[in-house]
């Protein structure tokens, strides 16, 4: 779960870490009483889950209250590539001696913590790695053990004399933030060293572990404010593993391998999946059920791919919940439906009786791909 | 022979009283596996099904013998669990649970490093060598005895590839599980490295998907230690970055973790890689 800066800011400020003046701001009024109140000038910051900011005009100075409200009006009307936009951030102005960069992020290859720092901060990590490795210091971080002192030092000993000590200080405060918040990812880009000699993240970025939320209920309130695509909040009401994508196409499958091959196969057959729905293990009927209603909710889908592979999930219960799905919602499109594995004859049998026109029984995976693109072709035309 | 598991397999099921670990612990026994004991703090002395109930490992351990744990065990616990497991000196620890937060995750595999045990998981179906054990949620009815060695990151995509190979008649020593999650213990290297040293395998079939480094280790691991024909299948071609796919350990994080790397990885030592789950089969029979 990716915050936004200004929830990772107010996360790193409880464990002590020094930021500038900053404000909320949810109206474009809000922003120019907020940048009057920081003096008249301020940045006006896109507050989005999604990178990119800087170079997609997500982030503008203001010279004035008029113009800090006229980019809040830009943001929050047009959104930010794609995604709409609640609320942005103003903060005030800095005299930046020096941009560096700092992050901590769970490394899988290594199955430990890496630490990073570059004096060459502000722009993107992966372009320092490919550009100049050697301006990126690295120490990995043993999970038992902690970060230790002399990895600190080591690790901000490439930025300037006078930042050392203030980049140190909030390196150890952002290994605080990532063991007690059970973060994955806290990356401060740019780190600046500003005239006074203060040293202070000027943007953060934080990803948290969904999977340890049950101890922080206090973050967790944190996903309330973020904006979902209406068919993904249905799905996640109801438990199910639900993905928006762009095609036309809807997928239901059970297990996410599963599901990400049928993806796979509908792009080899010419077409696009339009989402990605896990019903898991051991799908009920209801479950079924409700599944295709979120499926065929989105109004991007021409025609619907349900792929099961049957081992715990029995073939005869997901037609069962096809059958009663059919009954519960308009089948707007045609549903091309794939059953394998245990009890699956059972379950055709049902659907071939069922005589639903919109059912369309495929037997191998390839052939449902075909013919799911197909109608949704067809249907389109 | 197999790896991991087989005839000597006695398993001790870590949360047996639930739902879950009684239907899926009696399936295992059911198939011929050896499930000698269960544990769930403070049932001892409850039997499920005439198997015995302890409150810890150790005990469970101590009375019956077992040198493998199934954990069934709620996500919040089950890193105790595997903890547990390893203190008890179980030799192979399978975790199927799902949702164990990562810095756990870290913790646990920090504290196994090095005690020569071996874990499977956590997230994922477990392992079963056919007609021998099965330790896990893997349907048996799918499998077949034979010389294929299976290693997958992902339960249902295994299981139709494995209903692929049954149709055509080729059987498996023994098919791993090895899970969805950023962090496991049992990765793809270890399990090449034991289906390289099995007598029985002649070939191997991996399933990999989109995140991490894992497929391309084992792609070095494959020109350097393998004489094995491998046929590696990667799922989630089309998987946009940062999008998580299901599995909490499928997504492309910036450049890093694409289907499309992978599986050069694999090309460039000369792994065939099946474009879908069909393809991989007709690979592999024509590699056996």
């Amino acid at each position: 779960m990716d915050l936004y800066e200004h929830q990772g800011k107010e996360l790193f400020e409880r464990h002590g870490i020094e930021l500038i003046d900053r404000v909320v701001a949810r109206a474009p009024e809000e922003a120019r009483a907020a940048a009057e109140r920081l003096g008249g000038k301020g940045v006006v910051k896109v507050q989005v889950q999604v990178g990119g900011r800087g170079k997609g005009g997500g982030i503008v100075l203001a010279q004035s209250p008029e113009e800090a409200e006229e980019a809040a009006r830009r943001m929050l009307g047009e959104g930010f590539s794609g995604n709409p936009v609640t609320r942005v951030l103003v903060e005030g102005l800095v005299d930046i001696a020096a941009e560096l960069y700092m992050a901590i992020t769970l490394d899988r290859s290594s199955k430990r913590f890496l630490a990073m720092t570059s004096s060459e901060g502000g722009v993107d990590i992966e372009q320092i790695a490919e550009a100049s490795p050697e301006a990126i210091r690295k120490a990995t971080i043993d999970p038992l053990m902690g970060l230790a002192g002399y990895q600190t030092r080591y690790l901000v000993g490439g930025f300037p004399e006078e930042a050392r000590k203030g980049a140190a200080d909030v390196l150890t405060k952002l290994w605080t933030v990532l063991t007690a918040s059970d973060a994955t990812l806290v990356e401060v880009n740019p780190l600046a060293l500003l005239g006074d000699g203060r040293v202070v993240p000027l943007d953060a970025k934080v990803t948290l572990d969904e999977n340890a939320l049950f101890r922080h209920p206090d973050l967790a309130e944190l996903a309330k404010e973020f904006v979902l695509d209406p068919t993904e909040a249905k799905a996640k009401e109801q438990g199910l593993q639900y993905v928006k994508l762009e095609g036309e196409v809807g997928i239901i499958g059970n297990g996410a391998g599963l599901v990400m091959s049928t993806l796979d196969v509908v792009q080899q057959a010419g077409g696009a999946a339009a989402n990605f729905l896990d019903v898991g293990g051991g799908a009920s009927a209801d479950l079924m059920a409700t599944s295709l209603e979120v499926i065929l909710s989105d109004p991007a889908v021409r025609s619907v791919l349900v792929n099961i592979f049957g081992g715990i999930t029995r073939g005869d219960l997901v037609a069962q919940g096809i059958i009663e799905a059919l009954g519960r919602v308009d089948a707007r499109v045609p549903i091309v439906v794939r059953l394998d594995g245990t009890n699956a004859e059972e379950g055709r049998a049902l659907l071939a009786e069922a005589g639903h026109e919109k059912i369309v029984p495929a037997a191998t995976m390839l052939e449902a791909a075909e013919k799911a693109v197909r109608a949704a072709k067809e249907g389109g035309a | 022979m197999s790896v991991l598991i087989d005839k000597d397999t006695k398993v001790v099921v870590q949360g047996l009283t639930g739902r879950e670990g009684s239907f899926h612990a009696l399936r295992n026994r059911g198939y011929g596996t050896d499930v000698v004991a269960g544990v769930t703090p403070g049932k001892a002395g409850e039997q499920v099904e005439g198997i015995p109930v302890f409150d810890t490992v150790v005990e469970a351990v101590g009375d019956t013998g077992a040198n493998t744990s199934l954990i069934f065990v709620p996500a919040r616990f089950a890193a105790e669990a595997i903890l547990e497991a390893s203190d008890a000196g179980v030799g192979v620890i399978v975790c199927i649970t799902e949702g164990i937060p990562v810095q756990d995750m870290a913790r646990v595999y920090a504290y196994l490093r090095g005690r020569g045990q071996v874990l499977i998981g956590p997230n994922c179906p477990g392992l079963i060598s056919p007609g021998k054990a099965n330790v896990g949620i893997i349907p048996h009815e799918i499998t077949m005895e034979g010389s294929v060695g299976l290693v997958s990151r992902s339960g249902t995509l295994t299981y139709q590839i494995m209903n692929e190979l049954t149709q055509r008649e080729i059987g498996a020593s023994t098919c791993i599980g090895i899970g969805g999650d950023p962090i496991i213990g049992t990765g793809f290297v270890e399990a090449l490295e034991l289906f390289e040293a099995d007598d029985e395998t002649r070939a191997v079939a991996l399933i990999g998907e989109i995140g991490g480094d894992d497929e391309e280790k084992a792609a070095a691991f494959i020109a350097e230690r393998m004489s094995k024909p491998v046929v590696a299948y990667v799922a989630g071609f089309t998987a946009p970055p940062g999008k998580r796919m299901g599995h909490a350990g499928a997504i492309i994080t910036g450049s890093k973790g694409t289907a499309q790397a992978k599986a050069e990885a694999f090309e460039a030592v000369g792994v065939k890689v099946g474009r879908n789950p069909t393809e991989v089969a007709e690979h592999l029979a024509s590699s056996l």
